[in-house]
């Protein structure tokens, strides 16, 4: 077991800096932008109307406390780590005085529900269709499948999103394109909010899986093309192994495993996709709260939304860490 | 014409009968066409009990007749023409005409053992499943029989059971490619082909890894056909042997005789390099370079650098034919001097 | 070089479709040139007119004509990812060609801020830079900072090459002549690490028009300056789906399927012709 600890000393370590160089960079970019926060919250706020100087005066210093922009480089840095470890961003200003914590954690939930279906099923999906296609080369329909599957990859996610938000929104309306449960729904362990979350998820889960799950594909091929050509398949072949167990235990087992690694490396982006798809379909996760945010000039808010995705996505890929030397032998045994 | 062998006669018919066959990689790239010539008309015959060495230097083509005798080849390697047959035991088998029948005979009486066993075994498996997939259904035997059978055998070998339950990465070379040859006899095939089984071991552990095949054939009285560029492991334990060159057998014939009176120009310079105690003489090489088998030489295929060469040497391939004790491609059999 | 181009497109029909569309595109783009019109001008033209002789792809609800628009904003959005792409393309090749020479402490210590980097979820991190910037944000500094995040992944496979390169006996004769180290790498590796650069730039640039779309339609961009994601922004903004202006949606998203499709035959066709197994099996299979 020693290699294991060793590998996990090494992962547990850059799960520390991916958070540390994470949030100093967050923090690094709201600092030195030429923009000050303040004076834009201040116009947006007397936007509405004539306000008596005062009043401003008071709300700047107000906000600069809020915002944490008092005294020097290092103490603002300092504080801002105090408010990240102790999970506090204030209140929200569009939503004020509710705490920016809270409506993360209001939205958490539904992103990590939606991203974890939908990664699972692209990454299975994506690939078996790549390894059945990688191994069984004459195969018709896979190679009709693995062309489908091909055609969406270079599509942007945005519009896969709107595609299918036409065609099931509009010209075949079977579901619902907004909202992430029925919105007069009491939520609660009942069949019917259960029912109504599954539909109202479906599209925006599709939306992903559809973007996602050409790039699996793609990768899965290729690779298990590269591992029928390894020493220990080519003997399997020889020794009369049946094709069945040649795919599923000698190029499957083998080919998960950069796969696995690959996943992990992934989360960054697929982050990202959830964003644009919350939006598109009205879901209640934290891509549509950050949208909401940057829309309503909600200084607290964003930076809140942007330290939590990037500590969110770095457990993830602590997590994915943790699983691999299960699947890996030589890791586990060193 | 099926040349008849003139080793030791044996009462059955041979295990594998290779008739002119033809092995060429066709390649088109781009609109250009190429053709690698890597076994062109082979002829030969291996008995039961017998150990066939195979010689010849780096790409004369002689992995890729091996692999060719072993239905182991895929684009853009084909079999042009020709045929390889085996007799296992009353039945034949054309390898080329029935795939399905050769890879249910894979195994039971036809095993391999790779070069370079560092990466055969499957890394993320515990070493006890490479036997159940390879051997267990050839054996007709309960799991608990089959297991307490591959331990015994495993012992015989002089491996510790245990290793049954490791993985390939945690156990050693030497011990790796004792697993290799434990498995490839485990379910006692009548013929064995072994791909440089030696080559990259260090020579305390290659000594032990011929004493072992050489004890499991003589157990199991099967055919063993391998492979190697080392002329010592020819020596050491191969009945007969066959030089290859550019994709031809060149000669073929009883070990003893060969290193004894070699009849062909090549093989004679092959044992002349070999070291002999009290000999302090230098060693001289062959001019030029092995032939390119995309454009191969006209006629004898060795006459470029052949010390004997003739006029019709440049003209003729000289046929494989028998003499004395086995057969030679040569206009001048026998007029080589081992120096 | 030539040869090699002139051979692809001869025999390997996916580069052939991808050279075509994406050099129909980029032609398409270059014309805007001649556009009859300023491209920043608004309700010049009578708006929301269906397809015609007149206005070939119609014109918007702003009094655009799209077929301008469209030639405009591809050009746009081309020139960003094409920055993107140059930028992280100079950054992947110095770090993975350094981390993987001169390997040791230099490689550990490049390699671990690389997959740090990788961790990072791009797009919060790009829209808190548009947030902060507000209207001071312009189209090179997003460039620039999709740049530094888009480098990560391509400089890991430049190391692996140049890794396997730096065993070779042609590496150890240079050394022995007393080649510097930054000429090796430039003169001696450098063309090894070409073909690899060049799939990783089509992927890249995929990468990077993808996200100025992203972007753009959520409205975080330069609103005014034409490009394919502007257009989509602008054309939800008046609606255009319910109000029936089909042409307004439907135009820029067709070009960017073609687009990027183009793109991503050149890329795998490139990629089959470099990596030598794959040429194998097309050889004889």
């Amino acid at each position: 077991m020693d290699g294991f600890a060793k590998y996990l000393v090494r992962r547990f370590f850059q799960f520390i800096l991916v958070v540390f160089l994470g949030v100093s960079l967050t923090f690094l970019i709201t600092n030195l932008s030429p923009v000050d926060p303040v004076e834009q919250t201040v116009s947006l706020m007397t936007n509405f109307g004539a306000t008596d100087p005062r009043s401003v005066e008071l709300m700047r210093e107000a906000l600069a406390e809020l915002y944490g922009l008092q005294g020097s480089f290092l103490d603002q840095y300092l504080s801002f780590w105090g408010r990240v470890l102790r999970g506090d961003f204030g209140p929200s200003l569009s939503s004020f005085p509710t705490p920016v914590m809270s409506l993360i954690m209001g939205a958490l939930p539904w992103t990590i529900g939606l991203l974890t279906l939908a990664v699972i099923i692209t990454w299975i999906l994506g690939n078996l269709l790549g390894a059945l296609a990688g191994y069984f080369r004459s195969n018709i329909p896979l190679k009709l499948a693995g062309a489908a599957v091909m055609a969406l990859h270079p599509v942007p996610a945005y519009i896969t999103g709107l595609v299918l938000l036409l065609i099931f929104g509009y010209a075949w309306p079977i579901l619902p394109i907004s909202g992430g449960a029925q919105m007069n729904l009491q939520p609660g362990l009942t069949l019917e909010y259960l029912r109504s979350l599954v539909l109202h998820g479906t599209l925006p889960a599709l939306t992903l899986v559809l973007v996602g799950i050409g790039g699996w594909f793609i990768s899965m091929r290729s690779l298990v093309s590269n591992i029928v050509t390894d020493d220990h398949v080519v003997y399997a072949e020889l020794g009369g192994v049946s094709s069945g167990t040649i795919f599923s235990q000698y190029v499957a087992r083998n080919a998960l495993l950069p796969q696995v690694t690959g996943l992990a490396l992934s989360l960054g982006g697929v982050f990202g996709g959830a964003v644009i798809t919350e939006f598109l379909f009205n879901y209640p996760g934290m891509g549509r709260l950050l949208v909401q945010g940057i829309y309503r000039g909600d200084y607290s808010l964003v930076l809140g939304v942007t330290t939590m995705s990037i500590i969110a996505v770095a457990i993830a890929v602590f997590v994915i860490d943790l699983v691999y030397p299960l699947i890996d032998p030589r890791v586990r045994l060193g | 014409m099926l040349a008849e062998t003139i080793a030791a006669p044996t009462r059955t018919r041979p295990v594998l009968e290779v008739e002119n066959l033809k092995a060429y990689y066709q390649m088109n790239y781009f609109g250009v066409s190429r053709e690698v010539r890597a076994v062109d008309d082979v002829t030969l015959t291996i008995n039961r009990n017998e150990i066939y060495g195979i010689a010849g230097e780096s790409s004369s083509g002689k992995s890729t007749l091996i692999k060719t005798i072993a239905g182991a080849i895929s684009p853009p390697l084909r079999v042009v023409s020709g045929s390889v047959r085996f007799d296992f035991g009353g039945s034949q088998l054309d390898v080329y005409a029935r795939p399905k029948a050769m890879k249910a005979a894979r195994w039971r009486h036809l095993s391999y053992i790779m070069q370079g066993s560092m990466n055969v075994l499957n890394p993320v498996r515990r070493v006890r499943h490479a036997f159940d997939d390879f051997a267990f259904k050839h054996m007709g035997l309960s799991p608990a029989q089959f297991r307490s059978r591959v331990e015994a055998h495993l012992k015989r070998l002089g491996l510790d059971p245990r290793v049954l339950e490791s993985y390939p990465h945690q156990l050693s070379g030497g011990m790796r490619q004792r697993l290799t040859i434990a498995l490839a006899t485990v379910c006692e095939p009548e013929f064995i082909i072994a791909d440089e089984p030696t080559t990259a071991l260090d020579v305390l552990v290659q000594q032990d890894v011929l004493a072992l095949i050489k004890d499991v054939q003589q157990r199991m009285a099967s055919s063993v056909v391998f492979v190697t560029h080392d002329m010592t492991v020819h020596a050491a334990i191969a009945d007969r042997i066959g030089i290859v060159y550019a994709g031809r057998l060149v000669e073929e014939g009883p070990t003893d005789d060969v290193f004894a009176r070699p009849q062909h120009p090549y093989t004679a310079h092959l044992i002349s390099s070999l070291p002999r105690l009290g000999d302090v003489s230098r060693r001289k090489a062959l001019p030029g370079k092995p032939p390119n088998l995309s454009d191969p030489p006209s006629g004898c295929r060795f006459h470029l650098r052949c010390p004997l060469a003739i006029d019709r040497c440049r003209v003729e391939n000289p046929p494989l034919v028998p003499r004395a004790t086995g057969r030679v491609a040569c206009w001048r059999a026998g007029e080589a001097e081992v120096a | 070089m030539f040869n090699i181009l002139r051979d692809l497109l001869r025999y390997n029909v996916e580069f052939l479709i991808g050279f075509t569309l994406t050099a129909g595109i980029f032609l398409f783009a270059l014309a805007h040139f001649f556009a009859p019109y300023p491209d920043t001008a608004i309700y010049l033209l009578p708006p929301d007119m269906p397809p015609s002789p007149e206005y070939w792809l119609g014109t918007t609800s702003r009094g655009q004509d799209v077929l301008w628009q469209m030639s405009s904003a591809i050009w746009n959005t081309m020139t960003f990812g094409l920055t993107v792409t140059i930028l992280s393309r100079l950054l992947a090749v110095t770090v993975g060609m350094v981390s993987g020479y001169l390997g040791g402490k230099w490689d550990e210590a490049l390699m671990t801020l690389n997959d740090t980097l990788i961790a990072l979820p791009n797009i919060p991190i790009l829209l808190l830079v548009y947030f902060v910037m507000r209207d001071q944000m312009s189209w090179p500094v997003l460039a620039l900072t999709a740049a530094l995040l888009g480098w990560n992944h391509d400089a890991r496979l430049i190391r692996s090459v140049v890794l396997s390169l730096r065993h070779r006996e042609f590496t150890r004769h240079a050394v022995f002549a007393g080649m510097s180290v930054p000429q090796i790498l430039i003169r001696q590796h450098l063309p090894y690490v070409m073909p690899v650069v060049f799939f990783t730039a089509m992927n890249n640039l995929i990468w990077a028009i993808g996200l100025e779309v992203t972007l753009s339609v959520l409205g975080f961009s330069d609103i005014n300056r034409p490009t394919i994601g502007g257009m989509i922004y602008w054309a939800n903004q008046h609606q255009a789906i319910i109000a029936g202006i089909w042409w307004w949606i439907a135009f820029p998203i067709i070009a960017i399927v073609i687009l990027f499709l183009g793109l991503f035959l050149l890329a795998i066709s490139v990629n089959e012709y470099i990596d030598p197994r794959s040429r194998l099996s097309r050889m004889g299979g």
